[in-house]
């Protein structure tokens, strides 16, 4: 079960058998639109503010996976989720409306790979026999609790990133078909001394580099090993950096086979400057993209980083630095 | 960065710091002047030319023609951000659209369309001059102060 200091190797090997993507209007414009099941035509999904919209975002994508597994959602042991607004009300109020146990976690936008690692613990571990791990983000929700009003003219510099608007969920279970998680590595938390918020993708690039380091050192692997290495969201910017770093580490990972999930989910033209974020960003890419490219055959082994910024709208006006996270899990098929 | 910040900083985080720096695009600060000024004037100029024809159609001297300017070019602003479109004329335009009075106006509108959400009252009234009030305090704070050195010196015997 424990491998080394901080990852975990599953004998079970827990299945995914169904996942979720719901998308936004910026996501349906996207590179990666054809593998979101919903993609929204309005940011606000036809509720009166942008914090109901999130919660429906998640509620749509657990309702889509719950379907897709032919389950029903008595079946569900437990539900995890986390997101980006103050106590985690997207989750909390997405719990409420499916009425099963839950566990709210927090691990800003490394949530999808947090919420991954735990439901194969679980499963794993017979503490459940079926777990939804579901996570979401709004645009504007997210810039409205950190940054500015949506509407607001600040000129944004170039490291900055764009929050997706989506959910992506899960649903893991002991037997069946699918993916299988295989391992998964539980990050410390990283704090370089960034505090600039409109930076996460250097703030955040460090905790990538230690996770991943981590996951290959427990498990004695070299990177060959994958067919698929993705980072959560670090953007162009945490990319580059994360790559430099790995190589100075002598870890080399080719290429054309390390990406990040905040660099593929939108088109070039797509003014996004740095590239995406937000949980949503890893979710809808892992869920929606990458399940459906491994069920066709065309990966094998993937293992994504996701990666979190643990800061709070007011520690960074008390000029706090910015702690970051990353949760990595291996999938195979 | 300062230098009072850098000492709080480890060896490691300040060699970090300064690798990922070199790593990060860096703002175009010239381009975004020329940007600035181009737009700034553009906005001015309009300003002006209200002015004149205010003064010139509806009988306003120099003086009184500057309310009915302000108040055409806010409705302007608060209509473009209301509309959606001022946040992405100021991605390009930067301190262009920030700095005259319609950079103003958009501070006040856009928090305000942003907390409707949370009622007239908590939300609209409580969150208006949440990005414009450190202007208004600091306006009125350094209008005080500066009056009052200006009654000490004249006090003195000065001019």
């Amino acid at each position: 079960m424990l491998k080394g200091h901080q990852t975990w190797v599953f004998e079970n090997r827990p299945v995914i058998i169904a996942t979720s993507a719901v998308g936004g209007p910026f996501e349906s414009k996207g590179a990666l639109a054809e593998d979101f099941d919903i993609l929204h035509k309005d940011m606000w999904l036809g509720q009166d503010s942008f914090e109901k919209a999130e919660k429906k975002l998640l509620e749509e994508a657990c309702e889509i996976a719950i379907k897709k597994a032919g389950i029903k959602k008595e079946d569900v042991n437990i539900f995890l989720s986390g997101d980006l607004l103050n106590q985690i009300i997207s989750s909390s109020f997405t719990a409420r409306t499916l009425a099963v146990p839950y566990i709210g976690l927090f691990g800003a936008c490394s949530s999808s790979m947090e919420g991954l690692s735990v439901a194969a613990l679980l499963v794993e571990s017979k503490a459940a026999d079926c777990v939804l791990a579901a996570t979401s983000s709004h645009n504007a929700a997210a810039e409205k609790q950190f940054r500015y009003p949506t509407e607001y003219g600040a000129q944004k510099p170039p490291t900055s990133q764009w929050t997706v608007t989506g959910a992506g969920a899960a649903i893991i279970t002991r037997q069946g078909e699918g993916p299988r998680i295989t391992s998964a590595t539980i990050g410390r938390v990283i704090d370089m001394g960034i505090s600039d918020p409109f930076n996460m993708g250097a703030a955040m690039a460090p905790a990538a580099v230690d996770t991943i380091q981590a996951h290959f050192r427990d498990l004695g692997r070299d990177p060959s090993y994958y067919d698929f290495i993705a980072t959560g969201d670090l953007g162009k910017v945490g990319h580059g950096i994360t790559e430099e770093l790995l190589k100075k580490h002598g870890l080399n990972i080719p290429p054309d086979i390390f990406t990040d999930c905040g660099m593929i989910i939108y088109k070039e033209e797509q003014p996004v400057l740095a590239g995406a974020s937000g949980c949503g960003c890893s979710a809808t890419v892992t869920y929606g993209h990458l399940m459906r490219r491994m069920r066709e055959g065309e990966l094998k082994k993937i293992l994504i980083a996701a990666t979190g910024a643990l800061m709070s709208p007011m520690s960074y006006q008390q000029k706090e630095s910015i702690p970051c996270i990353a949760h990595a899990v291996s999938i195979e098929m | 960065m300062s230098n009072k910040k850098k000492k709080k900083l480890t060896p490691t985080q300040q060699q970090y710091q300064q690798f990922a720096s070199q790593r990060e695009p860096k703002r175009p600060v010239f381009i975004n002047c020329v940007k600035a000024f181009l737009v700034g004037g553009i906005i001015s100029t309009l300003g002006q030319g209200l002015q004149w024809m205010f003064m010139t159609y509806f009988g306003f001297d120099k003086v009184t023609a500057s309310n009915p300017t302000v108040a055409v070019l806010i409705i302007l602003s608060v209509l473009l951000t209301g509309l959606g479109v001022y946040d992405h004329i100021a991605q390009w335009a930067g301190a262009g659209t920030a700095v005259p009075v319609t950079g103003f106006a958009n501070t006040m509108a856009s928090a305000a369309i942003e907390h409707r959400s949370e009622g007239y009252v908590l939300g609209v009234g409580g969150n208006m001059f949440k990005l414009s009030g450190p202007v208004i305090t600091y306006g009125v704070f350094f209008a005080f102060v500066v009056s009052l050195i200006k009654i000490i010196v004249k006090e003195l015997g000065g001019i």
